[in-house]
């Protein structure tokens, strides 16, 4: 890691942010749950496992359309605990709140984190709450933690992807972070697009249940569909090609893209899953998918193989193939 | 209008055959440039090289904005972000390119007011908005953004505002297009023209590539359909031995272009010398704001002090820029310079040909 | 070097600016530029400006062109017949 300071880019979920995970944080924890870098941990606990992970959530703005910062938080680490295969159960809350902060605006956050845990079927069973001077925080900054139940014999990781297997994708890339950039001060679009964030564990435990040796699920949220094929291909030393015709966009989302000169694949979003199937489960997994909620737009939209490994590709719709880059550092607007 | 069709595969099948069928007929090598970075990125997305056929080598030029900004340019940049008082607004483009010591975005993590904005006129409501900052513009690109800043300054003046002002380091591209061809290590046989520099400028300002040169060039636009068409009328004319600029990309561009924009950018702009970086300086190719409207370059509002400009020693952003050198033939090229870590601006800017390889093709990396 | 997006004119509104549509997604921009722009014409647009207007019947007659290359590829005989 080059850079002495901490920039911006490095929270993007690119290779930046890879690079400050890779060279500083696993570097100094050295513990070898951490260096699976998987969304949970599974950790063996009394003769079972539990799935436990961790996500901070300081997205601005607090309030987008759709949504706010509270339902993040809630279905983002329900999803990254059911992403193991485990059955999401609690979770817990911290609170950086600046000082200033209207209480109205904290009691309409938490009225969608309860009404987020409700349609998950998880309890909020501890929190934390501290207050910073004004101008130390960016409103509100929360922290959730999750902890699941693995059943035995569940098994999933990025590492385990096969050549030969189907990549699934439960529905249309980009909402999310579309929605949150039409509200940016400068950028402003009017769009009826809404973020998609939702809790996803039912639609997981469906598809494990239709397709049982699913290799892993993955959530496209920062960096994207991009970020998350590509680190499954790094973990699991193979390449994956995405057919660009089978990748479900709203017009919508497309048409906000181009205007911004952004990449569709590096846009986040924050209620779709990936998962990698093996092929003779795949039609299996993505009906149970497509019955599931969120899923309808579901579709198979690439496959893996052992050539060139480490690397994502596009078939392009014009035909031709090329890489499907990660984002490096923040995805910015662009004229050129 | 659905203009997906400029995307369809099976026109694309039809050109290629038509590209293949009049480059077997030619029979010698042919090098084709393409001087705006949009097609540069375009080409790399859908593959395009990969199509051509073997006689045929589509180059890249100097034709992103971003990469040719003098070093002493983004040094100025910087310098206007550290000034107290004043909120640099810029697009997107601009924030990772490395000046000499320093960038926007680096100046940015340090607490400066940089902002982003996707147009000029954003920085112009920001100024109405926030009336104790002095509010500056980086005006970066070529003639289709030149008309914008020409556009945000008229309506500044027009708003009586004080505290916006832009610094300008627009350049134009049909004087540079001479001085490539007269570089003398540099071969081109024909250019595919920007589509919307174009939309702007008309066709007539290239005809004295054909007239005084005989080299053929077609505006072409960015879908791959068009680009497919742009090199399909190139290697026509030249199997043909013509040489005239040709408009493939109809939809968007007449000869005439859009004579109110440039009459706006005559108002507001003179045409000065420009630093190209990795080229050197081109006369007549930038715009500089005119006198009347001093109170609306940043240059003249402020005193700025500019560190010795300094290059980066074995950064061969130059070559590339001229199409001398591939970008994976670049030593540092996938290796000390990469999108994170950039060393010249063909590597950081979104359009430049390094990012275009990089990004899109395998050049230069190893398998993990 | 210039990202501009086909774009179709909404409404035209006070100080020269339009709402415009693109694909769903509606912003205002600046018709600065093409002042005689207006409502219904799909134009250019570049960094929240409208460029230029987009001749639609241009474009239809560029794609029908286009469509009968092969056939001319293979009347010139450069292309065996049925390829």
């Amino acid at each position: 890691m080059r850079s002495d300071r901490i920039l911006l880019a490095h929270g993007s979920g690119g290779t930046m942010m890879r690079e400050l995970i890779d060279d500083i944080f696993v570097a100094e924890f050295h513990e070898d749950a951490l260096k699976r870098l998987d969304d949970a941990a599974s950790l063996p606990f009394s003769g079972a496992r539990l799935a436990f992970s961790t996500d901070t959530y300081v997205v601005h703005p607090l309030f987008f359309p759709g949504g706010d910062i509270g339902r993040l938080a809630v279905c983002g680490t329900v999803n990254d605990v059911a992403t193991s295969g485990a059955v999401p159960l609690y979770l817990s809350v911290g609170f950086v709140l600046e000082e200033g902060f209207l209480v109205e605006d904290l009691k309409r956050i938490l009225v969608s984190m309860r009404d987020a845990a409700r349609e998950a079927g998880v309890h909020i069973v501890t929190g934390d709450t501290k207050v910073v001077e004004k101008g130390s925080g960016d409103g509100v900054f929360i922290n959730t933690a999750g902890v699941g139940a693995l059943a035995e014999g569940v098994d999933l990781s990025g590492s385990y992807c096969k050549p030969g297997d189907r990549v699934l994708l439960s529905g249309t890339l980009g909402d999310h972070g579309i929605a949150i950039v039409s509200t940016r001060e400068g950028l402003e679009f009017s769009t009826d697009i809404q973020t998609d964030a939702a809790p996803l564990n039912a639609l997981i435990a469906n598809v494990l249940a239709a397709a049982p040796d699913t290799r892993c699920f993955r959530d496209p949220t920062r960096g994207g569909l991009s970020s998350t094929l590509n680190e499954l291909a790094m973990a699991s030393g193979v390449s994956i090609t995405v057919e660009e015709t089978a990748v479900p966009v709203k017009p919508q989302v497309r048409g906000a893209s181009e205007m911004l000169g952004y990449d569709v694949f590096q846009v986040a979003n924050e209620g779709k899953m990936t998962a990698v199937v093996p092929a003779e489960q795949a039609e299996a997994a993505l009906a149970a998918m497509k019955a599931s909620p969120y899923g309808e737009d579901a579709a198979i939209v690439g496959e893996v193989a052992d050539e060139h490994t480490g690397k994502v590709y596009v078939h392009t719709a014009f035909g031709a193939t090329r890489i499907m880059d990660m984002l490096v550092g923040e995805q910015l607007p662009r004229i050129c | 209008m659905d203009l997906s069709a400029f995307r369809d595969p099976e026109i694309a099948r039809g050109l290629i055959e038509a590209i293949n069928a009049t480059a077997a007929k030619l029979g010698r090598e042919v090098k084709v440039m393409e001087v705006c970075g949009t097609h540069t990125v375009s080409i790399a997305k859908n593959g395009l090289r990969g199509v051509m056929p073997d006689n045929v080598t589509l180059l890249s030029g100097p034709g992103c904005p971003v990469c040719v900004t003098a070093n002493h340019d983004i040094d100025t940049a910087v310098a206007l972000a550290q000034t107290p008082g004043v909120t640099v607004t810029t697009f997107g483009d601009m924030m990772k390119v490395p000046g000499s010591y320093s960038s926007l975005a680096r100046e940015k993590a340090d607490g400066r007011d940089v902002r982003i904005v996707y147009s000029p006129l954003d920085a112009l409501q920001l100024a109405q908005r926030e009336p104790d900052r002095q509010v500056v513009f980086i005006a970066v690109g070529f003639e289709t953004t030149a008309p914008l800043i020409a556009a945000a300054v008229l309506r500044a003046q027009e708003m009586g505002l004080e505290n916006f002002s832009v610094f300008c380091a627009h350049k134009t591209v049909p004087i540079a297009l001479e001085a490539l061809i007269n570089d003398p290590d540099v071969e081109i046989d024909a250019f595919i023209l920007p589509g919307h520099v174009s939309t702007i400028i008309g066709s007539h300002p290239y005809e004295f590539l054909a007239e005084q040169y005989h080299i053929p060039g077609v505006i072409t636009g960015f879908e791959p359909v068009d680009v497919l068409q742009g090199v399909y009328m190139i290697l026509r004319q030249l199997d043909e031995g013509r040489a005239g600029i040709e408009i493939a990309y109809h939809r968007g561009v007449t000869p005439e272009g859009n004579p109110h924009a440039r009459e706006m950018v005559d108002t507001v702009f003179e045409p000065i010398d420009a630093d190209w970086r990795g080229i050197g300086v081109i006369p007549g190719t930038g715009l500089g704001v005119r006198e009347e409207f001093a109170g609306f370059d940043a240059t003249k509002k402020f005193t700025l002090e500019l560190p010795e400009p300094k290059e980066i020693k074995g950064c061969q952003c130059g070559e590339v820029l001229r199409g001398i050198t591939l970008p994976f033939e670049c030593k540092l090229f996938a290796r000390a310079c990469t999108p994170e870590h950039p060393i010249g601006p063909c590597m950081v800017s979104s359009e430049g040909s390094c990012a275009a390889y990089y990004r899109f093709t395998d050049y230069g990396r190893t398998d993990k | 070097m210039c990202l501009a997006i086909p774009a179709r004119i909404l409404a035209r509104q006070e100080n020269s600016m339009a709402s415009v549509d693109i694909m769903g997604v509606s912003r205002t921009v600046s018709l600065d530029l093409v002042p005689e722009a207006g409502e219904g014409d799909y134009v250019l647009v570049h960094a929240g400006f409208a460029l230029q207007v987009i001749d639609e019947a241009t474009a239809n007659e560029t794609l029908e062109l286009l469509k009968t290359l092969p056939f001319f590829a293979e009347d010139e005989g450069l292309v065996a017949e049925g390829a």
